[in-house]
């Protein structure tokens, strides 16, 4: 079942953040082996010396879609001037809007995050904003007129998980558009929960990039972000607190025979 | 002539096109944005726009990030 995001068709529901890797050729693997279409990366100082082969010219030539950050910005306006160097390098309009408070836990600046996101929706980017995994902070954001909203599960790179599901579910159901878990996932089974929770997609960097066998990592969480994708769209039972049998009661023998 | 290029002093040897400028420094033919004097210069005009003594340039690519 394919991902409708702005104007971008997605087969795969996982997209794949690029940071982390050792090299361009384990983003080309581990690419490969997700089956993401969808890639970021960030956007730097060009070092000279260093080759002409080029990451975008890699990825593009697997036939992935690059989708340019914002990361290393610290305010609206720092963010819309990476966001105007990653359109006029990759030629694309679309952006995922990355704006921290600090460098320790990289969380979203909700302040400056909204300023950026209504600046880019009206200088006509598609805007996917990397945001925290506040409800109302989402909701502010789909009336900026992005085209996704990404909540983190916990902090960039820390592995931790889904801190709050209650708050991604409660995203899910208040925003009528896509919205993506980004951030925290730590393994294949986060991912899966984060589907269950009816998101329509997860970006994975360094769960992956980072793990002990890159490759392996890209397929098992691959396999995970289908089997939660599946989980939900199947409808799962509801809690509570005590035991419904699923034998009978009914027809029992009686227990008094001779053993 | 002198120029402030990515944040360092470089000196190069005669005012060129944004065009040659790039080629002359190996960068990559796609993928790649160029700033100069804070000014973003469109692919479309990097025959004709130039790069002169004392302007500071900045030269983007994409590299790895999440």
């Amino acid at each position: 079942m394919a991902l409708t995001i702005g104007s971008l068709n997605l087969q795969s529901r996982l997209i794949l953040g690029s940071g982390g890797a050792a090299s361009h050729q384990v983003v080309l693997d581990v690419l490969q082996a997700s089956g993401a279409e969808l890639v970021t990366v960030a956007l730097r100082r060009f070092r000279p010396g260093s080759g002409s082969s080029s990451l975008y010219q890699d990825l593009a030539g697997a036939g992935a879609t690059v989708l340019p950050n914002t990361a290393g910005a610290h305010t609206s306006r720092e963010a819309r001037t990476l966001a105007e160097l990653g359109r006029e390098a990759l030629q694309t309009n679309l952006v995922k809007l990355e704006v921290v408070i600090d460098d320790r836990t990289l969380l979203p600046d909700p302040i400056e995050l909204v300023d950026a996101a209504r600046e880019l929706v009206a200088a006509g980017f598609e805007v996917f904003a990397y945001t925290n995994d506040d409800p109302a902070l989402a909701r502010i954001l789909a009336d900026t007129g992005v085209v996704a909203v990404m909540p983190l599960g916990s902090p960039i790179g820390s592995g931790m998980g889904i801190l709050n599901p209650a708050n991604i579910s409660l995203i899910v159901e208040l925003v009528d558009l896509p919205v993506i878990l980004d951030a925290g996932i730590g393994t294949a089974s986060d991912a899966a929960l984060a589907m269950e929770l009816g998101v329509d997609g997860v970006l994975v960097a360094s769960a992956i990039t980072r793990a002990t066998d890159p490759v392996k990592m890209a397929g098992a969480i691959s396999l995970a972000v289908r089997a939660g994708r599946e989980a939900w769209e199947a409808g799962r039972i509801s809690r509570r607190p005590l035991a419904v049998p699923s034998s009978p009661f009914e027809g029992l023998p009686d227990f008094n025979l001779a053993g | 002539m002198a120029i402030l290029l990515n944040g360092s002093p470089m000196e190069f040897a005669h005012p060129e096109p944004v065009a040659d400028f790039l080629t002359g420094l190996g960068a990559p033919a796609t993928g790649v944005a160029i700033a100069v004097n804070g000014v973003i210069v469109p692919r479309s005009r990097w025959s004709e726009a130039m790069v002169d003594d004392g302007d500071t340039v900045e030269v983007l690519t994409a590299m790895q990030g999440g």
